[in-house]
């Protein structure tokens, strides 16, 4: 039996992580949804199985979308990562040929050099040796990338890296002192023993030459064992512990596990799956365009995570979806936003360092408000019958030349349809839903739902992204929800309307409600391209800009919203095009002014280029039959 | 004697000391911009809730400012905060902050927080 005291803080260390990983997983699946567990349990066979595996390795050692996105910092956490996931298998493998028995316990090979601190002579032995020590450069050099991103976060191509807490400082010291004691503790050794390969080799017959090896070498054990330990034992407690939480994530989405609507085990994964890498803070407009640098998705993880309270969080978010596009774990950041939206101030946990282990389910205040109603001043929804119906919306109605527009097309088209907010409507809910007021949403919603059943109608045609999103996510209607674009789409294909072709360059702006919120953004661009030419900008599909108007910031100034909004307008009109196209009536005002180019909504080109049918000169429908202004 | 609706006023003052300002006090603190309002009017004229009831956020602007809470308190959350007032606002004001915060200070005020 090959034993020595410096092992004993490693030990400790690693079956306490290996208990605390499993302690944790299981109240994590005790904590899901009945459905959820149902998933999970069949996610662990079959096709969602090798799909798990295969994401792992992908991205949980190589770090594919990291590498994707910046080859700096992707190499860096590749080097840390799959470097030490190398590292421990050809050391156990190392350990299991050339030890002295097999199947040895993880010191073993771990500690493998001080034990067997002859080996590495002969051929096979010096070939491994070199092999170790090739993976063991791999990880320095991954190392010296971080130690300088710390100091200099552009160096590896990033603007900001995330700030640390005491603790978080403290296991990154010990992360970091764990491959250069490696390093030193077996270039010690093997200058003692004339062994190693080119890189401990090397050193230790450099460093033997003028120092005692042999007795310089145990410190250097011990050290490597210590932060090792300490390490393993701070995890639970840092930001390291995504390290073992995203395995259990990437299984729990693949067997189709989602955030939904409610705080659960699922959300609680997903906050300790975040590696503050610092990706989502690169991403956010408010970092660059508005200098907002304490709110991004890595602190409102690190605020559920360490109960505290986020509510100055949350609500300072644009809610434009950019960071769910770069974040490499794939977390579902809006979602997760919203829910903390909803449930509003958090009860402070108890003290205590087993309640740091273990938080329990996060408490909330419960709303003390009483159940009456807001809205019951509201008349009984009443609407016609109809085939089609066009709800424009609040922000439609503040921009009257899309509504008009919109008029034009259908009475063109000569679908049968109605106008129901043509005087004005009740707000569809969304704007509430977004300042966490949940219960307030859904009597709005109940009131269009019922003027909209009322109505029998088959199709619902709405100009505005953020009335699309909530009828398609949240209403339980048996219609069809189309955003405008899509129906002008659909007008055009079946031949309802006639276009003829305006000679301008247009660019096109994705609304994030449109785009990454409902994944629509292939139909305003068809669109465009039937009445204008279609210029690309960089910002296109999931990388699009969000225009600074949005309704989900609740805390922005006035300022800050112009100075994204200018930023945005900047970026998208570089081309100098005629004409900057959008889908929603709140980009287009919001950027008309910031930028002199001219911003239309896809409505207003299409209602442009419209071919009237019919003899020329006598125009139909209601546009026709509005009164002129009475000029005094 | 036929009745058209006219009446003499009755005397009527702005107690300051009487009233209580700490909610509007607290909106200023969260949300500065409230600060800037010129009770202009251009949120009542544009408001979806006005279109269906007796809805002003100028009124409830200048009430919450006295400290006269009494009509505020219900009035409040009929609002919608569909946003169109944030948008027409000259002055910038972040009304949609602005009613969120009351609200949310008449809750507490209910729980003898503030």
């Amino acid at each position: 039996m090959q034993f020595d005291p410096f092992i004993i803080p490693f030990n400790i260390g690693l079956y306490f992580i290996v208990i605390y990983a499993v302690v944790r997983s299981v109240m994590w699946f005790r904590d899901l949804s009945r459905q959820d567990k149902l998933r999970l349990q069949r996610g662990f066979f079959g096709r969602s199985f090798g799909r798990s595996i295969r994401e792992i390795f992908m991205e949980s050692l190589i770090h594919r979308k990291i590498l994707k996105a910046d080859l700096r910092l992707g190499y860096m956490h590749m080097s840390l990562a799959f470097g030490w996931f190398l590292l421990i298998l050809f050391g156990t493998l190392e350990a299991d040929i050339f030890g002295s028995s097999h199947l040895n316990p993880p010191y073993k090979s771990i500690f493998f050099k001080f034990f067997n601190p002859d080996h590495g002579r002969t051929g096979l032995e010096a070939a491994w040796s070199f092999w170790m020590d090739l993976i063991l450069a791999f990880i320095l050099s991954g190392l010296i990338l971080a130690v300088i991103k710390r100091l200099t976060p552009k160096v590896v191509g990033m603007k900001k890296t995330t700030k640390l807490r005491p603790l978080d400082r403290v296991a990154l010291t010990s992360l970091w002192l764990i491959f250069p004691s490696r390093l030193l503790a077996e270039s010690f050794t093997s200058g003692a023993y004339g062994t190693g390969s080119f890189l401990t080799g090397s050193l230790g017959s450099w460093l033997a030459s003028f120092l005692p090896a042999n007795e310089m070498a145990y410190p250097f054990w011990w050290l490597y064992s210590l932060s090792l330990g300490t390490f393993f034992v701070l995890l639970p407690l840092t930001r390291y512990m995504h390290i073992p939480t995203e395995l259990f994530l990437i299984f729990a989405r693949n067997s189709g596990i989602r955030t939904g609507d409610k705080a659960g085990a699922f959300t609680e994964m997903q906050a300790y799956s975040c590696s503050s890498c610092g990706l989502c803070i690169d991403a956010c407009q408010l970092n660059f365009s508005a200098g907002i640098t304490n709110i991004q998705s890595a602190y409102l993880m690190k605020g559920i995570r360490n109960r505290e309270s986020v509510t100055d969080i949350t609500f300072n978010c644009l809610m434009c979806g950019r960071c769910d596009q770069k974040c490499p774990v794939g977390i579902e950041l809006t979602p997760v936003r919203m829910i903390q939206r909803r449930s509003g101030e958090p009860v402070p946990p108890e003290k205590g360092i087993i309640r740091k282990y273990f938080p329990g389910k996060p408490e909330y205040r419960t709303d003390t408000t009483t159940a009456r109603p807001s809205y019951n001043f509201l008349p009984s929804p009443a609407a016609g019958q109809a085939e089609v119906l066009y709800f424009a919306g609040c922000m439609t109605h503040l921009a009257p030349s899309i509504r008009n527009s919109m008029v034009k097309i259908l009475d063109a088209s000569g679908v049968r349809y109605k106008f129901i907010d043509e005087d004005g409507g009740v707000c569809c809910g969304r704007p509430l839903m977004l300042a966490g007021q949940d219960k307030e949403a859904r009597e709005l919603i109940n009131y269009n739902s019922q003027l909209i059943r009322r109505s029998g109608a088959k199709k619902l045609v709405t100009s505005c992204p953020i009335c699309y999103k909530i009828f398609r996510e949240s209403y339980y209607l048996d219609i069809e929800v189309v955003h405008h674009s899509q129906y002008i789409k659909y007008l055009i294909e079946e031949g309802l309307i006639r276009l003829s072709f305006l000679r301008k360059r247009v660019v096109y702006h994705t609304p994030c409600d449109l785009g990454r919120g409902s994944g629509v953004y292939e139909e305003p661009k068809k669109v465009l391209k039937h009445v204008a030419q279609l210029l690309k900008t960089e910002f296109e599909d999931e990388n699009s800009l969000c225009c600074g108007g949005s309704l989900g910031n609740m805390k922005i100034s006035q300022r800050q919203k112009q100075s994204i909004a200018s930023d945005a307008a900047a970026a998208l009109t570089k081309d100098d095009p005629d004409i900057l196209a959008t889908s929603c009536p709140l980009c287009k005002k919001t950027l008309a002014a910031a930028t002199t180019t001219k911003v239309s909504d896809i409505a207003e080109l299409v209602a442009e280029a419209i071919v009237l049918p019919g003899i020329p000169g006598i125009k139909s429908g209601r546009l026709a039959q509005k009164k002129e202004p009475v000029s005094l | 004697m036929e009745k058209f609706g006219f009446t003499l006023l009755k005397a009527r003052f702005i107690d300051y000391d009487a009233n209580d300002r700490s909610i509007a006090e607290f909106i200023y603190s969260k949300e500065p911009s409230f600060r800037v309002c010129i009770e202009c009017g251009c949120c009542a004229a544009t408001c979806t809730t006005g279109k269906y009831t007796r809805f002003s956020l100028r009124e409830l602007n200048i009430l919450m400012k006295r400290g006269e809470n009494s009509l505020v308190r219900n009035k409040i959350r009929e609002c919608m905060l569909c946003g169109k007032c944030t948008l027409v606002c000259p002055r910038g004001v972040n009304t949609r902050n602005v009613i969120a915060l009351a609200r949310e200070a008449y809750r507490k005020e209910q729980d003898n927080a503030v």
